[in-house]
C-alpha cells in the first residue's frame, strides 16, 4: 500500500475516516505544525485525540469527582490510583472498559481487557492481588447473546486463570439496551509494598528508551478510534481493531516488572504500559509529564509481521508490551534482566530536551511534532445538555405492584437473571488462586488478605443502570452507597473508588446530561464517604443504531479490612441468631427489579437519598462489627428484604420464621441504606441499644430449609430447597 | 526437610506451594529455576499448578523439555518424593511417571470449587495422616482435570493399589472419579485438587495440611 500525501489527506478528508473533525485537522495543520501532517503524524494526532485517550468531551465533567483523601498517595493522570493503607503498605487499583472489543471478538476483547488493567497495575510496581469484573448483556433468550456471554466470560476466565490471579468478585446483569452494545469492565487490585511508586514519565536527557515484551504485530490498529465510535447494522465489523492476548506473555512480563521495580528501583526512572494506542500515547504521555522530547527508531521495535509502517507500528495495540525510561549506566543490566525471563527488551529511543516527538523509520524522519500537542493541545469540549424528556414526563408516576401470591413472586424474583446465582459463570475462574482469598464471589465483596499482616482488603464492582436511567443524579449516588454497603457489610471501611463510565454518544444532548448528572451523583456521595476517585475510564458512544444504552457509570470500591476477625459474610450462620432489618422500608418500585418483573419496562423517579442517613446506617453497622455483634450481615438491593433473606440462608441451608409489619408487596421494594444482619441471642440488648436509627427485629434463623414469613398481609410458609433450586438453577437452565 | 518446588514459565501455584512447606509444615523450601540442572541436596520435589509455557498445546507438553526435568526423572527413579498438584500432575503423566491423561473437563469448562475427596489409600507416603475412607475438602481450578485411563491401566491401577484420592461427586468426568493417582513404587504422587489451598480454616479449609504432614511422617519413618 502506498501511503496517501499530506495533500490528499486534506484534500479528499481522509482524516475524518480516523475520526479527527474539520476543526480539529484545522487546528493542527494551521495552530500547532503551522504545516499539513503526513500520513503517521495524522494518525497519531487522529488516536491521540480520540475520546478514549484524550477525554476531550469528558474532562470537564470528570474535574467534578472528587480525588483528594489522606490516604491518597497517586490519583488520576497514573495508570492507576494508589492508596496509603498503613505500615508502609499502599493498595493500587483500577478499572478499565473494554466494551467495544467484546462486541466484535468477544473472547479476546474480554481478555484483553483483563490483560489491559493487570499492566496498568504492575506498571506501577504493585503486585497485582485480585481481579473483578462487570458485565452487562442483553437478555438470555436468543443463541447469539448466549455465544457472547459464554465467550467473554471464557475470556476473562482464560487471561485471569492462567496469569494466576484470583477474580474475587463482580456482577453480570441482563438488560434489553445491552443487546448489541455489551459492557465488559474490568478491575484490578495490587499491593505496593512500599508507598514510593514509579512515575511514568521519560525525564532526563540522553535517557534510553527501553521496549519491552511482546513483539509488535498489526491488531488493534485504531482500537481506541474505534472505541470512540458508535455501532450500527452497516459498520459491525470492525475486528481488526481487536487486540489478541497471551497471559503467559504477561505472567513473565508482571513478574519481571515487579522484581526489577523491587529490587533495582535505581534502575528505572518510568515505565508505562502500552495500552490503548499503543506506543504513541505510553511514550508520548511520558515524555510530556516529564516535559522531554522523545526521538524514537521504529527500525529497533521488535515485529511479529513484515513490512509494517511507521503508522501501523505506532498504533498498534498489540498487547503485553511496556515502556520503560533507563538510565545509560544501566540499560545492560535491564536487558540482560529481561532476558532472563525469556523476554524482547530493546532500546528503541531515548529522551531529548526539546520537547518534540520525532520518530525515524527506515532512516527517514517520518513525525516530528510538539509532544505536547498530542496530551495537551487537544480542544476540550462543552457539550449541550438536555434533560431527557422520559424524565419530565414521568417525573409524577408511581408504579405500584400487585402480589396475588406472595409464594409465587418470591420464586419468580429469585429466578429473574439479575437476581439469580451467578455461579454458573464465576465458578469459571479461579478465585482461589495465591492462597490469600478469605471471601469468594457470591458474598457482598470479596476479601483478600493481606499475608503475613492482620489486614485485608474488601472490593466491589456495582453498577445499577436501572436507577440511573431513572434519575441519573439519585443513581449515581446510589451506585457509590451500594459499593460502600457490601464493603461496609463485609467488615470494611470503604477508601476509595474507581470508575468506568459507561455511556451513549456525547454529542446527543440526553446522553451528555445523563453522564453529567450522574458523575455529580457520585462525586457528593464519594464525598459524604470520604471515597475519593481516584483513577477510571470513560467509554463513550455506547449506541447501536442511535439507541444508547442505560446511563452504566460502574463503581469500583475498594476497603480496608484492619483486622481480619472482622471479615463478615451475608449467609446466616446457625439457627436461634436474631434477625433485623436495619433502616426503614417505603414504596420503593421505581426501577425495581419488581417493576421489570411485572410493568416489563422502567417508568417513573426515584425518591432522593438521605446521604446523612445512609452513612449513618454504613457507620453504625461497622460499629457493630467491629465489636463482634455481628454474625452476618447482607446489604439490601435488587429484589429487597425477600431476595435478601433468601440468599441468606443457601449457603449453610438454613430457613427463617420471621414477623414483619411491611406489606407482601414491601418484601420486594428496593428502598436503599437498608441491612439485613444477624445476631447471637445473647447480644441483642448491645446490639439494639448501638443502633441509634430505624430497625425491625423479623425473627429467627431455623435449621431447617423452611421460610416461614408473616407480612402485614397474610402468612406464608414456603419451602426453602425450593426457593434455593430456583435460585441456583435459572441462570443454567437459561444458558442451554 | 528440604522441598524443591520447581519453578516453570507460567507456574502460578509455586509461591501457594512454598508458603504452604514454609508456614503449614513448617520445613526448608526453596523455588527452583526450570533452567536448573540439579536437585543435589533436596528431599522432596514439589511441582506446583500453572499453566507452564501457557499449555498452548497441551497442559504440560512443553515442560517435560525444560532442564530440570532429567533431574526430576532421576529423582522419582531414586524413590524419593514427587508430588505433582494440577499443571504438576499433568506434567508427571506427560513425563511417563505417573500412567494415564489428563484431558478436557467432562462439561468443556474450567471449574473452581471446593470439592469433597475420599481417601481411597492412606498408606502412602502422602496419605498416611489420614483415615482410610475419610472425606476431606479440597479445592479444585483446571480445566483439563478429568482423568483416563484405559482399562488394563485401571487395573492395574486398583490392583496395585495406586489410586490415592477419589472424587465424591465427579466433578469432572475422571474414570472412576480418580482425583489422584501414585506410580506403583508410590513415592510419585499427582492429583488435580490443590491441598496447598487447603492448609488455613479462614481460606476455607485446613485439610490439606495432613497430606504434607504425611510426607515428614513418612520420611521420619524411612530415615529410621
Amino acid at each position: 500500500m502506498t501511503e496517501p500525501t499530506a495533500k490528499q489527506i486534506k484534500d479528499e478528508k481522509l482524516y475524518q475516516q480516523w475520526g479527527l473533525t474539520d476543526s480539529e485537522y484545522e487546528l493542527i495543520s494551521t495552530k500547532i505544525l503551522k504545516r499539513l501532517p503526513n500520513y503517521t503524524e495524522t494518525g497519531l494526532y487522529s488516536v491521540m485525540w480520540s475520546e478514549h485517550c484524550s477525554y476531550k468531551n469528558s474532562k470537564k465533567v470528570l474535574r467534578k469527582m472528587p480525588n483528594k483523601s489522606e490516604r491518597v498517595i497517586a490519583g488520576p493522570g497514573e495508570d492507576a490510583g494508589i492508596l496509603d493503607i498503613g505500615d508502609n503498605q499502599a493498595v493500587v487499583f483500577k478499572a478499565e472498559s473494554h466494551n467495544h472489543p467484546s462486541a466484535v471478538e468477544p473472547y479476546q476483547g474480554a481478555a484483553t481487557g483483563v490483560g489491559g488493567i493487570i499492566r496498568d497495575i504492575f506498571s506501577m510496581g504493585a503486585q497485582p492481588i485480585a481481579l473483578l469484573n462487570s458485565l452487562k448483556f442483553g437478555p438470555l433468550k436468543d443463541g447469539q447473546t448466549k455465544h457472547l456471554v459464554n465467550e467473554v466470560v471464557a475470556g476473562i476466565g482464560g487471561y485471569g486463570n492462567c496469569i494466576g490471579l484470583p477474580t474475587v468478585g463482580g456482577e453480570i446483569a441482563f438488560e434489553d439496551c445491552y443487546e448489541h452494545n455489551p459492557l465488559v469492565n474490568a478491575m484490578c487490585v495490587g499491593l505496593l509494598n512500599n508507598t514510593d511508586f514509579k512515575h511514568g514519565t521519560a525525564s532526563g536527557d540522553k535517557n534510553l528508551i527501553v521496549y519491552v515484551g511482546a513483539k509488535t504485530g498489526r491488531d488493534g490498529i485504531h482500537g481506541a478510534t474505534f472505541a470512540s465510535d458508535e455501532f450500527t447494522d452497516k459498520k459491525n465489523k470492525q475486528r481488526s481493531a481487536v487486540q489478541v492476548g497471551n497471559p503467559f506473555i504477561e505472567k513473565l512480563l508482571m513478574d519481571a516488572c515487579v522484581e526489577i521495580i523491587e529490587k533495582h528501583p535505581e534502575w528505572i526512572l518510568g515505565i508505562q504500559d502500552m495500552g490503548a494506542a499503543g506506543l504513541v500515547s505510553s511514550t508520548a504521555e511520558m515524555a510530556s509529564k516529564a516535559g522531554s522530547g522523545l526521538i524514537l527508531n521504529l527500525d529497533k521495535v521488535p515485529q511479529r509481521e513484515t513490512e509494517m509502517n511507521a503508522y501501523e507500528m505506532m498504533l498498534s495495540e498489540s498487547q503485553e508490551r511496556m515502556v520503560l525510561c533507563v538510565k545509560p549506566e544501566f540499560v545492560d543490566n535491564v536487558l540482560e534482566f529481561f532476558k532472563h525471563f525469556e523476554l524482547d527488551a530493546v532500546v528503541i529511543g531515548q529522551v531529548t530536551t526539546d520537547k518534540q516527538y520525532k520518530i525515524y523509520h527506515q532512516y527517514q524522519l517520518v513525525t516530528d511534532i510538539p509532544v505536547d500537542s498530542l496530551t495537551e493541545d487537544v480542544p476540550e469540549y462543552d457539550r449541550e445538555e438536555i434533560q431527557p424528556q422520559r424524565m419530565i414526563e414521568d417525573k409524577d408516576y408511581q408504579f405500584v405492584p400487585d402480589i396475588d401470591s406472595l409464594e409465587e413472586t418470591w420464586n419468580e424474583m429469585l429466578q429473574r437473571p439479575n437476581i439469580a446465582s451467578k455461579k454458573h459463570f464465576y465458578q469459571t475462574y479461579d478465585s482461589q488462586v495465591k492462597a490469600n482469598t478469605l471471601v469468594r464471589p457470591g458474598s457482598d465483596s470479596g476479601v483478600v488478605r493481606i499475608r503475613g499482616t492482620k489486614k485485608a482488603i474488601a472490593m466491589t464492582n456495582d453498577s445499577n443502570s436501572k436507577y440511573v436511567y431513572l434519575n441519573p443524579f439519585v443513581g449515581g449516588q446510589i451506585a457509590v452507597m451500594e459499593a460502600a454497603r457490601n464493603i461496609v457489610a463485609s467488615g470494611g471501611e470503604p477508601i476509595g473508588v474507581t470508575d468506568c463510565l459507561n455511556y451513549g454518544n456525547p454529542e446527543n444532548p440526553e446522553a451528555f446530561w445523563e453522564l453529567d448528572k450522574s458523575v455529580e451523583g457520585i462525586a457528593s456521595a464519594c464525598e459524604k464517604i470520604n471515597t475519593p476517585v481516584i483513577s477510571g475510564n470513560v467509554s463513550l458512544y455506547n449506541e447501536y443504531n442511535d439507541v444508547a444504552i442505560y446511563p452504566s457509570p460502574m463503581v469500583g470500591m475498594v476497603g480496608l479490612i484492619s483486622d481480619i476477625d472482622n471479615v463478615t459474610t451475608n449467609d446466616f450462620k446457625e439457627s436461634e441468631d436474631l434477625i433485623y432489618l436495619v433502616g426503614q422500608t417505603q414504596d420503593d418500585f421505581n426501577g425495581s427489579e419488581l417493576q421489570m418483573a411485572q410493568f416489563g419496562k422502567l417508568k417513573g423517579n426515584l425518591r432522593n437519598l438521605d446521604l446523612d442517613q445512609e452513612k449513618l446506617h454504613q457507620d453504625l453497622i461497622r460499629q457493630a462489627i467491629s465489636q463482634k455483634l455481628i454474625k452476618s450481615c447482607h446489604d439490601l438491593s435488587e429484589g429487597g428484604l425477600a431476595v435478601a433473606l433468601s440468599e441468606s440462608t443457601f449457603e449453610n441451608e438454613l430457613g427463617f420464621e420471621i414477623k414483619t409489619g411491611l406489606s407482601s408487596a414491601q418484601m420486594f421494594s428496593e428502598t436503599q441504606s437498608r441491612f439485613l444482619v444477624t445476631i447471637a441471642p445473647e447480644n441483642k440488648s448491645a446490639f439494639e441499644k448501638l443502633m441509634t436509627t430505624d430497625i425491625e427485629y423479623l425473627g429467627k434463623v431455623i435449621a431447617t430449609p423452611e421460610f416461614k414469613v408473616t407480612t402485614a398481609n397474610e402468612s406464608v410458609e414456603m419451602s426453602g430447597s425450593v426457593a434455593a433450586k430456583n435460585w441456583k438453577e435459572a441462570i443454567t437452565c437459561l444458558m442451554k | 526437610m528440604k522441598f524443591a518446588v520447581i519453578n516453570f514459565p507460567g507456574s502460578n501455584c509455586d509461591m501457594d506451594l512454598y508458603y504452604a512447606v514454609r508456614d503449614g509444615i513448617e520445613q526448608q523450601v526453596e523455588l527452583v529455576d526450570y533452567r536448573a540442572q540439579s536437585l543435589e541436596g533436596f528431599d522432596g520435589v514439589l511441582i506446583p499448578g500453572g499453566f507452564s509455557y501457557g499449555d498452548y498445546l497441551r497442559s504440560g507438553a512443553i515442560a517435560v523439555h525444560a532442564p530440570i526435568v532429567k533431574e526430576i526423572i532421576r529423582f522419582a527413579n531414586e524413590g524419593k518424593i514427587v508430588l505433582g498438584i494440577c499443571n504438576g500432575f499433568q506434567i508427571l503423566t506427560e513425563l511417563g511417571l505417573l500412567p494415564g491423561a489428563l484431558i478436557q473437563n467432562g462439561q468443556s469448562r474450567f471449574i473452581c470449587e471446593t470439592v469433597a475427596l475420599r481417601v481411597v489409600n492412606n498408606e502412602t507416603a502422602f496419605t498416611n495422616g489420614y483415615s482410610k475412607n475419610e472425606i476431606i475438602n479440597i479445592p479444585i481450578a483446571h480445566g483439563e482435570g478429568r482423568y483416563y485411563c484405559d482399562d488394563k491401566t485401571l487395573s492395574e491401577l486398583e490392583a496395585n493399589n495406586q489410586i490415592v484420592f477419589k472424587y465424591l461427586e465427579n466433578v469432572n468426568g475422571s474414570v472412576e472419579h480418580i482425583a489422584g493417582v501414585t506410580n506403583k513404587q508410590k513415592n510419585v504422587l499427582g492429583m488435580m485438587p490443590h491441598p496447598e489451598r487447603a492448609i488455613e480454616k479462614i481460606l476455607g479449609s485446613d485439610d490439606g495440611l495432613k497430606l504434607f504432614q504425611s510426607i515428614i511422617n513418612y520420611q521420619v519413618k524411612v530415615n529410621n
